[in-house]
């Protein structure tokens, strides 16, 4: 059993580290973009159209990862598109935990009306397409950063709300919550003393998996070109032109997606790995 | 009785919830700036053009006016006409909709069959290196979204060992004698297998990039149940009978712990649909969810209304058959 639990907690650790050095230095890299991307991310020149990567012949000396079929440059391009990326899954990550568990805290603990107004809510919200859903407040809010975030959090608050609501319904039932009731704490205090920080080790795992997810949504939002201003470098933009000229040059595909890739992994199992880590029994 | 009771109490919750889609699609799409009126006109159209327009697609009335004419259409079956394609709304949709349950239907069969083949194999040789292969390979599959997947298929199987097609619904070049939407039945019922093999070799990719985070879901489930099941007193007794452990497993354990899986797949399932939309739109097929695209983006109001409600139906249909199978199959329900 104790070799068990070594192992699963090395293994923990390993990932943790992995995906959190490429979140690490993928930050460093979005914050430094305007000084270290090789070329302005938006000039455009049909005379460097579609260069190779640097290994391949007929690549050019400053177009490391190549260029698109408009001449602009793909590694700027990933490095402005990073900056996106992991301003939406900050702020739609954290705006959405933080209104769906507060919603989910509510009706986990306090049950009654509030709960059946919560749990009919997410009911509606679950019979929408969620992709259909995005495009559709996409169209209502306009295009734009503000746009997204605000559609990431209309989309997903009901995860937390489902998730975070059966964890306060556990945990409301139990004898530690009663007695603390006993002692006099208003439902309310309790409510921030007790049950708050039994629910927060699965609100931090699933806030990190929100941030892969609203990563995915912005991509896929702005592959359908309803992102923010087409001005702006996003992996989603980068991904739909290199779709299109996918067999006469597949870099301009193959090098955001990596990167987008990469990204969601290191989310997601950055969540996988502090739920190991804040297990009680593991701990 | 107490059946009957769960079953009326579940119908009266799902029309609830279907008439609350209705209200929030309705105000929401309305909400949208730009007028679809004025982009369907020539420039140069006046103003008494735009207002007779309105008029005909009941755009002038108020919007709670607006919204029981449509919602007393919607129950007689009548959805309006599209804006932007001029044509029934209903017609359009179900014209669609064959393709995309073809999709759907397709995808969730692959991830049964892998999901359920994992499960089974990660029990069969469960605490080896087989089950931990099993268990690293469904955590990669669960953390990537079936967009991603596409896109790594269509790498991989459209461009770097090109075998199966990655955009359509069919070889524009084929002739389709078919009076249906439904072209893979009806392909195998005209016993067509040319034109059988060139759908699969069309829907495959989209179906795989949709089935895979479904059947990692599904080994992981269904293995964890399998094992539980496994140390339970009349599964020793199998043995003791003497049976072999492929036996044990398949028709011992399996039919006590596949119920929580069957629960879990409904509920799967209508993610995997609403996945359609993205996954129809990347591989250019001919869906339900890539006409949804283009009416957002062509503001076609009477369309995307048309679109999202079909999907509600859809979602809360899938949702009722697997809480009235669950109680059904649940003894407790079923005979009190």
């Amino acid at each position: 059993m104790l070799d068990g639990r070594a192992q699963i907690k090395r293994r923990a650790g390993w990932r943790l580290w992995l995906s959190g050095g490429w979140l690490g230095f993928l930050a460093l890299a979005a914050l430094l973009a305007p000084w270290i991307s090789p070329q302005d991310p938006l000039a455009q020149d049909l005379f460097t159209s579609r260069l190779p990567p640097f290994w391949m012949d007929g690549a050019e000396p400053g177009y490391w990862l190549g260029s698109d079929s408009l001449g602009r440059d793909v590694l700027s391009r990933i490095l402005y598109g990073a900056r996106v990326a992991l301003a939406v899954a900050l702020i739609a990550g954290t705006a959405t935990c933080l209104i769906g568990a507060t919603l989910g805290i509510i009706a986990g603990y306090f049950r009654g009306w509030p709960d059946a107004v919560i749990s009919r809510l997410v009911d509606i919200w679950m019979s929408f397409p969620p992709v259909l859903f995005a495009i559709l407040l996409i169209a209502v809010l306009g295009t734009g950063l503000t746009s997204i975030i605000i559609a990431v959090v209309i989309i997903d608050w009901t995860r937390f709300a489902r998730v975070i609501r059966a964890e306060a319904m556990t945990q409301g039932v139990m004898d530690y919550v009663a007695s603390a009731q006993v002692a006099g704490r208003t439902r309310i205090g309790t409510m921030f003393t007790e049950i708050l920080p039994n629910v927060l080790p699965t609100m931090v795992a699933l806030l990190t998996l929100e941030m892969g997810i609203a990563v995915i949504v912005e991509a896929i939002l702005s592959f359908v070109n309803l992102s923010i201003s087409t001005d702006s470098p996003t992996w989603g933009g980068m991904i739909a032109e290199g779709r299109i000229s996918i067999h006469q040059a597949w870099w301009v595909l193959v090098f955001p997606l990596v990167a987008l890739f990469l990204t969601v992994l290191s989310f997601s199992q950055l969540g996988e790995g502090l739920k190991d880590r804040f297990d009680p029994v593991l701990r | 009785m107490l059946l009957l009771r769960t079953v009326c109490l579940r119908l009266l919750s799902t029309l609830i919830t279907l008439l609350g889609v209705a209200i929030i699609v309705f105000f929401v799409i309305r909400v949208v700036p730009g007028n679809p009126i004025a982009m369907m006109l020539p420039p140069g159209a006046t103003d008494a053009d735009i207002a007779r327009l309105e008029a005909l697609y009941g755009l002038d009335k108020p919007l709670t006016e607006q919204f029981l004419i449509w919602l007393r259409g919607v129950l007689q079956g009548d959805f309006g006409t599209s804006i932007s394609l001029r044509q029934p709304v209903i017609d359009l949709v179900l014209g669609r909709l064959p393709a995309t349950l073809e999709l759907s239907v397709m995808a969730l069969a692959i991830a049964v069959l892998v999901g359920g083949t994992l499960a089974l194999t990660g029990t069969r040789f469960r605490g080896t290196r087989t089950e931990a292969t099993i268990d690293v390979t469904n955590g990669m599959a669960l953390s990537i979204p079936d967009f991603l997947w596409g896109l790594l298929l269509i790498l991989l199987f459209g461009v770097l060992v090109p075998v199966f097609h990655i955009s359509g619904r069919v070889s524009p070049s084929l002739d389709l004698p078919f009076t249906t939407d439904f072209y893979l039945i009806e392909s195998i019922v005209r016993l067509q297998f040319g034109i059988f093999a060139d759908l699969v070799a069309h829907m495959f990719m989209p179906a795989l990039a949709l089935a895979i985070p479904l059947a990692a879901i599904i080994a992981q489930l269904l293995k964890q149940s399998l094992k539980e099941t496994m140390h339970l007193d009349y599964v020793t007794l199998s043995r003791t009978k003497g049976y072999g452990e492929n036996h044990v497993i398949t028709r011992e354990a399996l039919p006590n712990a596949i119920l929580p899986t069957l629960t879990l797949i409904g509920v799967q399932f209508t993610f995997l649909i609403g996945g359609t939309v993205i996954i129809e739109r990347l591989f250019s097929y001919e869906g339900l969810g890539n006409m949804a695209i283009d009416a957002v983006i062509n503001r076609d109001l009477p369309l995307i209304q048309g679109i999202v409600i079909v999907f509600a139906l859809i979602f809360t249909a899938v949702n009722l058959l697997v809480d009235l199978t669950y109680a059904m199959l649940n003894p407790r329900l079923r005979h009190a």
